[in-house]
């Protein structure tokens, strides 16, 4: 296993109001994303547990890419990881980031 | 995308989502009243597994069950939904205490029924003599809270079927609901053919797999009350025709139960495979049941006409 973390500024808070959110399941090629609402507004942070070891820079592109086109400020994602690529990694944190912008809860 | 999710009306979801196909999440947001369900130690809790990590394995922060309270048909419920593709549902120590915990809560309070959506291959072998206790304790307390007054209802439909520990634990449930394909069984076909060879259960044989295992043959023996098509909605409906079918529990219907198994084993106990089970009990052209469509096969079994009704 191989822990990474991210932290970024953030142009703008992100939408809604739900205070946390969830998606994904962890399996092969697939991984979970928690999504919670407990920073400041111009920051966020990505903690990051993946099964696949050395892929740092491609984690650090696929995250830098995610905050500089979602601008998830205030959001805090927890990511435990089953080796998912990078396409199916944007595709849960765009889901995670419409999740928790619901205006339930 | 097309329209947003939330411009659908629920019951309209749950008629269109197989169930087989969701997450353990999703069935149970689509399973009960619109947005009723409240979850108990949430993945924000972070109680996984402490023994995954240890193997370089990694961990789900729900550590793969979500267990909670809800509303069906305006009525309270518990609820617990595995989640089938985190290490094939199954159960460790984590996981299966959150279960226990739910039932003991369920016999204490003593009248609002529990659903187990189970969809699990058995106890997770990295995690064995926990996942084994587990199983034991969510036995027993299926069966405490069953004498308390608890009607306990599984739910079986998943991509992982319902086998080992939680084919055990579907044994002890008051009723279940079935599709075709939730498997249920204890041993599941590898471990059979591992076991007994190839020429006693040939796993790759998908078709006696089904047969042998799936929801059409465990809706006629009985062992199942209801077959339910592959939608959450259908998931739904059998959930409440069964909590409002299931009798009181005791001594009584424990004898029945006994007497029940005992008449299967003397009436299909010499059969060599499903269809001659299915051709003993009276249905015609037994070979053509696993073709049946859902609507067809339900008609046929109610007018075989078995459940356990009267025993369990």
């Amino acid at each position: 296993m191989e822990d990474l973390s991210f932290h970024h500024p953030v142009r703008e808070r992100a939408g809604g109001i739900r205070q946390s959110a969830i998606v994904g399941v962890v399996a092969s090629g697939n991984l979970e994303v928690l999504v919670e609402r407990v920073l400041p507004d111009a920051e966020c942070a990505v903690e990051i547990k993946t099964a696949a070891m050395g892929f740092g820079e491609v984690w650090s592109a696929v995250i830098g890419d995610f905050v500089e086109r979602y601008s998830p400020g205030g959001l805090k994602f927890s990511i435990n990881d089953g080796g998912a690529r990078p396409d199916t990694v944007s595709l849960r944190l765009a889901q995670a980031v419409r999740l928790i912008a619901g205006s339930d809860r | 995308m097309t329209a947003p999710l939330s411009h659908i009306a629920p019951a309209e979801r749950a008629r269109s989502t197989s169930f087989n196909e969701a997450s353990a999440r999703t069935r149970l947001d689509l399973l009960l009243d619109a947005g009723s369900l409240v979850e108990f130690i949430g993945p924000e809790q972070r109680e996984v597994s402490p023994h995954l990590e240890i193997f370089g394995l990694p961990e789900q922060f729900d550590d793969g069950i979500v267990v909670g309270h809800g509303r069906l048909g305006g009525a309270p419920v518990f609820v617990a939904a595995q989640e089938g593709r985190f290490m094939g549902g199954a159960f460790g120590e984590v996981h299966g205490a959150k279960l226990t915990g739910l039932l003991r809560a369920a016999r204490e309070i003593g009248s609002i029924p529990v659903l187990i959506l189970l969809d699990t291959g058995g106890v997770r072998l990295q995690e064995a003599n926990a996942g084994e206790l587990a199983i034991a304790e969510i036995m027993r307390a299926v069966m405490e809270a069953r004498s308390a007054g608890v009607k306990v209802i599984g739910l079986i439909g998943g991509r992982s079927g319902c086998y080992g520990g939680g084919g055990l634990i579907a044994g002890c449930c008051s009723a279940l609901a079935v599709s075709e394909a939730g498997r249920i069984a204890v041993s599941g076909p590898e471990v059979i053919e591992t076991n007994r060879g190839v020429e006693e259960f040939d796993s790759r044989d998908r078709a006696l797999v089904w047969r042998t295992m799936g929801g059409k043959h465990r809706r006629l023996l009985g062992a199942a009350d209801v077959f339910a098509d592959d939608t959450v909605q259908d998931f739904r409906e059998a959930a409440l025709e069964l909590i409002g079918l299931i009798g009181p529990f005791g001594l009584d219907r424990l004898k029945a139960e006994q007497g029940r198994l005992a008449d299967r084993l003397r009436r299909f106990g010499a059969c060599q495979d499903a269809v001659d089970v299915w051709t003993v009990e009276g249905v015609a052209h037994a070979e053509t049941v696993p073709e049946l469509p859902a609507d067809q096969f339900i008609a046929l079994a109610d007018r075989i006409g078995r459940s356990s009704r009267d025993a369990r």
